[in-house]
């Protein structure tokens, strides 16, 4: 009712992506108008702002043209003549299901867990943040994306350093400064890449198709200018030698931060390679391609190695969620259709999952107060629902068929091995140590008779049922059936992928469907 | 040597008269409001006995620095109009590189004196004098910003200096502001010596002082062996170098900043820092813009030296005051990045750069200003911890400057160095521009410190019980203005950067030659 309504407004005109943006921020600030003690009413205007912020995102879903290729709902405002900077959105299919995404976990994080002390900032942060997010996701302007993407840094690191755990301090200050020592290196290339544009008369601007049309650098500098995009978006992802901050933040972030930050903003960093690395540097994402492939299958064998020892189960998540992007990168730079479609659809597929499985931690922490793997036991038994509902999540996590994990890294191991055959062999033990992790920790954790401590717990609210039935619904129904993603997303992936073969000697090879049946 | 001169005194009714030259008073009306402002406070307060209300000094320099404010905006319009000028036997002249620097003074008069005003009665400091100096100090920053002469560059950077030490040691309670004092006014008073000792080098090579004419001289001849000359620039860079803190010149600065009364410091830091750069970009992008391939290596050291010593020595600081002392070298270097780049893009940069830093460092100076208390002495981090708990609003408005200051997205601070950082890639310094950008990474590092502890309640029972036994701090009227203004400037212009960006490139491009 309400989003066949809001369709309405949007064919008349209405800036959809705009809004999309600015509701979150309008509604932060009105919330910091309100009372602090207020907490009943701060509650209830945040989380139907971020409501409405995912009815937003279903009604572009619902309006989206399936088979276009390009970008729609586009909007374009002059922001600052001097650089030729525009508050220019847009949507295609490799960002639509990252924004709804965005839509719908954060009113999940915010219904979520509670939150005991100063309810008001919180609300507040996690409002920007999802404006912040979705400005990310939308922006068709360097700078515009720049900006947001540093500005996810601010609340974020609130969040973090406000309501963590005990070592939350250390934990935000080296997330925060990770990521700017990226993005330091990115601003330059930005820049650089910009001017060097405006050769042969061409005018300032920032806007990106029009740069991504121009290719008008060098081979060699637009190597060196990738890299520094790289560097940025390789910290926010992130890959291997630069992941150290992701433990650290996930596992002293409250629930929600977790949920938000494995789930929407890790996105980043991989949308970033796909959106600004292949689309703006078609010729030398093809050449350092074998970099980034051999970081992404260090980054799964490392993190799956790495999560099989862990003894705090949120920080055994965080770690799995280093393995899991190394997949995403891998299948972004295989360069092939289903490697990439697999990538952005594992995008969605990590953010579901691996929200869903912070979200049950978070529930066990509350309930136990420990993460230690070694303290817990036997909570099949006190809580089975809990059990039963982390059973799915978890298996959706290993890649299971017939859950929606298993759809994209299967895309992803296909469409890398038609093209970098070993990249992909290594890889594929990934699969399997993901399986050992998570499995051994639900046996360790779920398994057996319950301790003394661990006897009476409370099992799920109705509440928390209610909280993670949409998202165990999605892992099920894009495990089962993931065409309707798929075929919003291959449009635009296809158009990418012939992007790159328009400026570069890349050719994707051939692959028939009868090949996929051979191979399966 | 004696005769010589006797001689020339027996011959003086032979000399030409001396020519007075004709005085355009309409040129410097900004900067002879506020001296007449100064005049004339001094005399009121000097034959009036009885005490004025409460608040009155600081409103008659409140209104002063707007008048003169007005008075520059007539200008920038003149300009605009009519084109640039020169007037006073050239040695003044008014371009909109001038006009800007004139609004950005009144600016931090108005600011300032409104949160002196408060400090100066809790301090139990309260007086003409300390307005009179004020303005004077502004008077003389405002002539440096219009000068077209190397003399007139002199003499303003002399009364804006002589007015400034005296405000340093204004605490008269305060050992430590004698001493900051003291130790400006030596240094100071060599770094006047050499800049004095550059102009005259720079006039044995040149046979000018004048500014257009150095110019002029230069393109119009080559200078085959040009020791004379770049040892003058070289000296010229050393005296306006001490003046806005770039490293290796800086060395007064940690402890000047820490021993200044409060709201001297961010006077000092607003008003003193813009005034310094205003002759620094005049003389070097004009003046001396032929020279460029000879002073921009040099610039280009001494800003990446400012960036990378400011930025790493506020790391280890502990006091507030030093610690943002080093952040304002840090700061210098990136108005050097925008110089270093040698191009109109690269002054507007530098230019918005003070502009948007005027703004953020008057705001956070006006913050340590309340949270230093009665005596000007709490100034350790330690006090600012657990201050979002008891003053929420001081806490976020200090956190908006902190957050502006390492360059957050949609504050003034991160387009001021995106603008400089644009600037120095344009002008193909890729490694300035990295280096500029990882030094932000290391100065958000204490920046962020300074957040974290105001957000951090106090653990420790003693403190608590110390912090609970002073009064709570109050928000003077004055400095809640300030406050907002400077808040309301840094997220507004941030979100909506048009105007400001086109006032810093329309300054830049109305530079007279």
């Amino acid at each position: 009712m309400i989003a066949a309504a809001a369709a309405e407004a949007h064919n008349a005109g209405f800036p959809l992506l705009s809004a999309m943006v600015l509701l979150p921020i309008v509604v932060a600030a009105v919330i910091a108008l309100i009372p602090r003690n207020r907490t009943d009413i701060i509650k209830v205007v945040g989380l139907l702002g971020s409501v409405a912020t995912g009815i937003l995102t279903i009604v572009a879903l619902v309006d989206f043209d399936t088979h276009a290729a390009g970008f729609q709902f586009v909007t374009q405002h002059v922001w600052i003549k001097e650089f030729g900077v525009s508050w220019k959105l847009g949507l295609d299919g490799i960002s639509l299901f990252l924004v709804v995404l965005t839509g719908v976990l954060f009113p999940i994080a915010l219904a979520g867990p509670k939150v005991k002390r100063d309810v008001k900032s919180y609300i507040a942060w996690m409002l920007v943040l999802e404006g912040a997010c979705l400005g990310s996701f939308l922006a068709l302007d360097l700078l515009v994306f720049f900006l947001f993407f540093e500005l996810t840094l601010v609340p974020m690191y609130f969040i973090i350093a406000g309501w963590g755990y005990e070592n939350r301090v250390y934990a935000s200050l080296k997330f925060f400064l990770y990521t700017l020592f990226g993005s330091a290196f990115m601003l330059v290339g930005l820049v650089a890449l910009v001017f060097l544009s405006t050769k042969g008369g061409n005018p300032l601007t920032f806007d990106l198709v029009t740069l991504a049309d121009r290719q008008a650098l060098a081979a060699d500098t637009a190597r060196w200018i990738f890299l520094a995009f790289a560097i940025g978006f390789a910290v926010k992802v992130p890959l291997f030698p630069v992941h150290t901050w992701l433990p650290d933040a996930h596992t002293e972030a409250p629930t929600a931060g977790s949920v938000i930050l494995a789930g929407v903003l890790l996105k980043l960093g991989t949308y970033g390679l796909v959106r600004f690395g292949l689309y703006l540097f078609p010729k030398a994402s093809v050449d350092l391609a074998p970099l980034l492939l051999t970081l992404a299958v260090i980054g799964i064998t490392y993190g799956a190695l790495v999560a099989t020892v862990q003894r705090d189960l949120k920080r055994l998540v965080a770690y799995s969620s280093v393995a899991h992007l190394g997949f995403i990168v891998l299948g972004t730079f295989a360069f092939t259709s289903q490697g990439l479609s697999g990538g952005i659809l594992q995008m969605v597929n990590h953010g579901l999952s691996t929200g869903a499985l912070f979200l049950l931690v978070g529930m066990i922490y509350e309930r136990r107060h420990t993460r230690q793997i070694a303290e817990l036991n036997g909570l099949q038994k006190t809580m089975p629902v809990l059990a039963a509902v982390f059973m799915v999540v978890m298996l959706s996590s290993v890649g299971l068929p017939g859950l929606n994990g298993f759809v994209g890294e299967f895309l992803i191991l296909l469409g890398t091995f038609v093209t970098h055959r070993w990249w992909a062999v290594v890889a594929s033990t990934g699969v399997i140590l993901a399986a050992v992790y998570l499995l051994w920790a639900y046996q360790r954790v779920f398994h057996g008779e319950p301790s003394e401590e661990n006897r009476n717990l409370p099992d799920m609210t109705w509440r928390e049922r209610g909280v993670m039935l949409p998202l165990v619904g999605l892992i099920v129904f894009l495990g089962v059936y993931p065409k309707p993603v798929l075929d919003r997303i291959n449009p635009a992936v296809e158009h990418l992928i012939q992007h790159v073969q328009d400026h570069s000697d890349y050719r994707q090879p051939g692959v028939s469907a009868k090949h996929e049946v051979v191979d399966e | 040597m004696i005769a010589a001169l006797l001689s020339q005194v027996a011959q003086n009714d032979q000399l030409p008269p001396l020519r007075v030259p004709q005085v355009e008073y309409k040129a410097m009306v900004p900067e002879l409001v506020l001296m007449g402002a100064a005049l004339l406070l001094l005399l009121i307060a000097s034959l009036n006995r009885r005490r004025p209300p409460v608040g009155s000094y600081a409103t008659f320099t409140a209104v002063a620095g707007v008048v003169a404010g007005v008075a520059s905006w007539q200008q920038w319009r003149d300009v605009a109009d009519h084109g640039a000028y020169r007037a006073v036997a050239n040695a003044i002249v008014v371009d909109g590189f001038s006009a800007f620097f004139l609004l950005l003074i009144s600016v931090t008069v108005v600011l300032g004196a409104l949160v002196s005003d408060s400090y100066l009665r809790r301090e139990e400091l309260d007086g003409p004098e300390f307005y009179v100096l004020l303005m004077l100090t502004a008077a003389g920053g405002m002539f440096m910003g219009a000068a077209n002469d190397l003399i007139v560059v002199f003499l303003g950077l002399e009364i804006l200096s002589i007015a400034l030490y005296v405000l340093t040691a204004f605490h008269r309670r305060r050992l430590e502001s004698q001493e900051a004092a003291m130790k400006y006014f030596l240094l100071g008073a060599f770094s006047s010596a050499l800049f004095l000792y550059g102009i005259a080098l720079v006039y044995g090579a040149t046979g000018s002082t004048n500014l257009v004419e150095i110019g002029a001289y230069l393109a119009q001849n080559v200078i085959v062996s040009n020791g004379l000359l770049l040892a003058g620039m070289g000296l010229l860079l050393v005296g306006l170098g001490f003046k806005v803190g770039a490293v290796p010149f800086h060395m007064w600065t940690p402890d000047v900043y820490q021993g200044a009364p409060t709201p001297v410091t961010g006077f000092m830091a607003a008003a003193s820092k813009a005034a310094g750069f205003a002759a620094l970009l005049r003389v070097f992008f004009t003046t001396f813009g032929l020279m460029r391939l000879d002073w921009q290596p040099v610039i280009w050291a001494v800003a990446v030296l400012t960036l990378v010593v400011g930025s790493t020595l506020a790391l280890v600081q502990s006091d507030i005051k030093r610690m943002l002392a080093y952040s304002s070298i840090s700061h210098a270097g990136y108005v050097l990045i925008g110089l270093q780049a040698g191009t109109s893009r690269g002054v507007a940069g530098s230019l918005y750069y003070l502009l948007a830093y005027t703004f953020m460092v008057l705001g956070s100076f006006a913050i340590v200003t309340l949270v230093g208390r009665r005596g000007d002495a709490l100034h350790d981090l330690d006090n600012y911890r657990g201050l979002a708990s008891r003053r929420p609003g001081l806490a976020l408005a200090f956190t908006v400057f902190l957050m502006a200051q390492a360059g957050i997205p949609f504050t003034t601070g991160f387009l001021a160095k995106f603008y400089v950082i644009t600037a120095a890639v344009q002008a193909h310094s890729y490694a300035i521009a990295l280096i500029g950008m990882l030094a932000a990474v290391v100065a958000a590092f204490f920046y962020l410190r300074v957040i974290v502890v105001m957000y951090t309640p106090t653990g420790d029972a003693d403190d608590d019980a110390e912090v609970a036994a002073l009064p709570r701090l109050r928000l003077p009227f004055g400095t809640g203005v300030v406050l907002a203004v400077t808040t309301a400037f840094t997220i507004a212009f941030g979100i909506v950067p048009q105007p400001m960006i086109d006032f810093a490139t329309e300054a830049s491009r109305r530079l007279l030659f």
